[in-house]
């Protein structure tokens, strides 16, 4: 039986179409994944189901949930569906729940809405411990929880009555593997056990693999395919679909590593970070962060680091960048200390978000000069190491005199790279580089990172969580957790035959994408 | 909860002791005797020696400030040299008028600047939300003694409702005291209001487009029961802020207006008192308000936690 149909569904804002002639079914019990890169209209489809979508914004078509036409219902009547027939689950976990209400209350407003006959706060516990969170107190704030606990919370104020539907919006892209892992498990647990219909918005078609039954692609706002999950994953119809497959496991051939002398040496580092006292005269207390951690990045190396929020990867990044003290061991690169001024010329930063990390008042050419300032005094090349740093990482010497807002977050990703490489730094750290970018352009970005392997003989350390990046762009791989280095190996011996439990459980929990058949 | 009250508390005691060495050395240094401006420029130097000792200028600065301090604590500020009486009573007597004033303003404030802010910020971009920033920028922009004028101009001389100034006293009845206090209050108001109306419009403005209000309307409430029930304790908190502020300001600030109204309130005793270097009503009213400030920002500090709990474990 259908439980939502949307059909011919328009959206425009402002007169600039949004949605253009978008259908898709949710049959009751079913999860239905739609997928697309940043752009393709799927979270408006979403906030179209619940009638949420953003001021001035004007539909037509229609979407009938249950039997009723919401399109055509008044405000009053969409208020008495939302949480009760459709429930919705949101992207970010720590934003999504008010921070000066306590979570039972929280979820306990949703029930007191819409089932005025039942005990709110009973049933409130009792939603919040079939979301597996039995030892969690109703009189808890969300800045008392985890991030994936925050999560079960939302997925308990959208289930609590009981909803036909439930749309779930990119519900673990701000997570952990292995949290994501169990959110999934629990969304796919709820809605098999209520035989409640789930659609599901992702970009991670990795994800969808693991949890649709059908998938709808969109893009630009249009549903390009749709079909049922296994036939459309590994033989897609449409070349869009094909091309965000082949991006999604997209795979870069690092020329051979040259192994050389050790550049980086990292000596049994320990950061610890004072807590605050509990009591006055009380000995100080410390939150050890990074614990005894000890590796070498040879030149020439590109040394992979994943792990878990909160293991200590952002503080060892920090520590190796000198911009940390430690309180043992000792970093050095080619024999002196990271603290040393001098060193910091020989190492570069990319960030993860290609947004934020350029100051938007100024053009390229200054941008990407910034690292000049190191150098005891500026080349007399400016011109000539602007021109090659941008051709270098694909776009035009051009473009020195364009501003940030002129280019694409990829294309700002590039400045980025060709900011940390216009003083030919001997060590360059890639933070979570490629997390912000959808898969093309992340395809595009780790083939440029390869190239310039190629060309420069760079060394790296490449932090991020997704796993996949790492085993493709890296030659080997540390892996870290709660302060320690657990496994320090060969990339590919990693994956293919972990040793710790832990490296284990990060792979396992990482959704993977069937094979895609070779098209004749 | 407990232990965040008492580090804001030590942190007040600590702001008072450094505010009271402050003001201390301030008018330690500031040039005029006080003696020779009481006796005037021909008196004789053995009688300014005298008069000196009785006030207790010929101890040391350590001594000095250790009975002032001493003695405030007491609740004995020490006699002005202008009027030869007690200075805790000259304060009392002012703070009866300016304290009622000050609280009288704050409420109108509020009582204005609260639905303003929340009407203009539901009907963002519309007509009314034009309609009330536009008052709240005329607000802001008249001086308030020029308003204070007006009011006196239309309600005292040509309504005759109110009188054009002066202070009834609280034992004339509380209606009496509160009516001659009604029009300063209202002129102390309006800019106050206005900027209020504004920092509460943004502020909800702000909450509006934040997830957890998107999480309220997919729970289906409706638009105005999330603005109520979630978003408006978010919001309170830059809103408090202002308050705190707008709280210590009025209680000093409203000089001009009670020099406008002839109103005997605590601006118009420190003006007279500098005038004629009476320092130690200047110390002790400097003292007050300072202990006015700090004291209403502790005040804000504990509403801060009671509104957000993130607050409350951190110290």
């Amino acid at each position: 039986m259908t439980l939502l149909r949307i059909d011919a569904l328009n959206v425009q804002i402002g007169g600039t179409p949004i949605l253009r002639d978008v259908s898709l079914s949710v049959s009751a019990g079913e999860v239905v994944a739609v997928t697309g890169e940043s752009g393709s209209g799927k979270s408006m489809t979403a906030l179209s189901v619940m009638q949420l979508l953003p001021d001035g914004a004007q539909a037509t078509g229609s979407v009938t949930l249950d039997g009723h036409d919401l399109l055509q219902l008044d405000e009053p009547t969409l208020c008495t569906l939302r949480g009760n027939t459709v429930g919705m689950v949101f992207q970010e976990p720590m934003t999504a729940l008010n921070p000066v209400m306590t979570i039972g209350a929280q979820v306990a407003e949703t029930l007191r809405l819409h089932r005025p006959d039942l005990n709110a706060d009973a049933q409130a516990r009792a939603v919040l411990d079939r979301v597996e969170l039995h030892d969690i107190p109703m009189a808890r704030f969300p800045h008392e929880l985890s991030g994936g606990q925050r999560q079960r919370v939302v997925i308990a104020i959208a289930i609590a009555c009981g909803p036909k539907l439930l749309i779930a919006d990119e519900p673990t892209t701000a997570l952990d593997v292995t949290t994501q892992a169990q959110i999934l498990a629990l969304l796919k647990r709820l809605a098999a056990e209520d035989g409640m219909g789930l659609l599901m918005i992702t970009h991670d078609l990795a994800v969808v693999a693991q949890m649709a039954d059908r998938i709808t692609v969109m893009r630009h706002g249009e549903v390009v395919e749709d079909g049922t999950t296994a036939p459309l994953l590994t033989n897609p119809a449409h070349d869009y679909t094909r091309a965000l497959l082949a991006a999604s496991t997209h795979r870069v051939v690092l020329p051979e590593a040259s192994s050389d002398a050790p550049l980086l040496r990292v000596d049994s580092v320990v950061r610890d970070y004072a807590l605050p006292r509990t009591r006055l005269f009380a000995p100080p207390r410390h939150h050890r962060a990074v614990d005894g951690v000890s590796f070498d990045i040879p030149r020439g190396g590109r040394i992979g680091l994943v792990g878990e929020s909160g293991c200590g990867k952002s503080t060892l990044t920090r520590a190796i960048l000198g911009l940390e003290p430690v309180q043992a061991g000792s970093i050095t690169l080619d024999g002196t200390p990271v603290t040393d001024p001098g060193v910091r010329r020989k190492m570069q930063v990319v960030f993860q978000d290609p947004y934020g990390s350029f100051n938007p008042r100024h053009r390229v050419s200054r941008l990407i000069t910034e690292p000049f300032h190191l150098l005891p005094e500026p080349p007399p090349d400016r011109a000539d190491r602007i021109a090659t740093a941008l051709t270098d990482v694909g776009l035009s010497p051009g473009d020195a005199d364009k501003y940030p807002h002129q280019f694409s977050g990829g294309q700002r990703q590039r400045l980025a790279i060709a900011r940390a490489l216009i003083i030919r730094p001997e060590l360059v750290i890639f933070d979570e580089a490629v997390s912000a970018l959808d898969v093309s352009v992340r395809a595009q970005i780790l083939d440029l990172i390869a190239g310039l392997c190629k060309q420069y003989n760079l060394t790296y350390l490449f932090i991020s969580h997704d796993l996949s990046v790492v085993r493709t762009i890296t030659d080997r791989v540390l892996v870290m957790q709660a302060g320690k280095i657990v496994e320090d190996r060969p990339t590919e011996t990693v994956f293919t035959a972990p040793t710790h439990p832990y490296t284990r459980t990060l792979i396992d929990a990482a959704p993977t994408l069937p094979q895609l058949e070779m098209t004749p | 909860m407990l232990r965040y009250a008492l580090k804001r508390l030590t942190s007040l005691l600590i702001s008072l002791a450094i505010a009271s060495l402050v003001i201390f050395a301030v008018i330690e240094v500031a040039p005029g005797d006080p003696a020779s401006f009481m006796l005037g420029v021909n008196a004789q130097e053995d009688t300014l020696a005298a008069l000196r000792a009785e006030l207790g200028l010929d101890q040391s600065k350590v001594q000095r400030y250790l009975a002032w301090v001493s003695g405030m604590v007491q609740g004995d500020f020490g006699t002005s040299y202008q009027y030869r009486t007690p200075v805790s009573d000259m304060i009392a007597q002012r703070l009866w008028v300016s304290l009622p004033l000050a609280l009288y303003a704050l409420a109108l404030s509020t009582l204005i600047a609260f639905p303003a802010g929340i009407y203009a910020a539901s009907r963002r971009g519309k007509a009314g939300d034009v309609g009330v920033m536009g008052a709240t920028q005329i607000g802001i922009a008249i001086p308030n003694f020029w308003f204070a004028m007006m009011l006196v101009l239309v309600f005292a001389i040509n309504l005759r409702w109110f009188s054009a100034g002066g202070f009834a006293g609280w034992d004339k009845g509380v209606f009496a005291a509160l009516k001659s206090l009604t029009l300063p209050a209202i002129a102390l108001a309006l800019p106050q209001a206005a900027i209020l109306a504004r920092v509460m419009r943004s502020s909800l403005l702000d909450i509006m487009g934040e997830d957890f209000m998107r999480t309220a309307r997919a729970k289906g409430l409706t638009r105005a029961q999330a603005l109520r029930r979630h978003g408006l304790r978010n919001a309170l908190i830059p809103v408090l802020t202002i308050l705190g502020l707008q709280f210590s300001f009025l209680l000093a600030g409203g000089i001009i207006i009670e020099q406008v109204f002839y109103l005997p309130g605590l601006g118009r005793l420190i003006f007279q008192s500098i005038s004629a270097r009476d320092l130690i009503v200047v110390e002790s009213v400097t003292m007050l308000l300072v202990f006015a400030v700090i004291v209403v920002n502790f005040a804000v500090d504990l509403a801060y936690a009671a509104v957000d709990p993130r607050l409350r474990g951190r110290t």
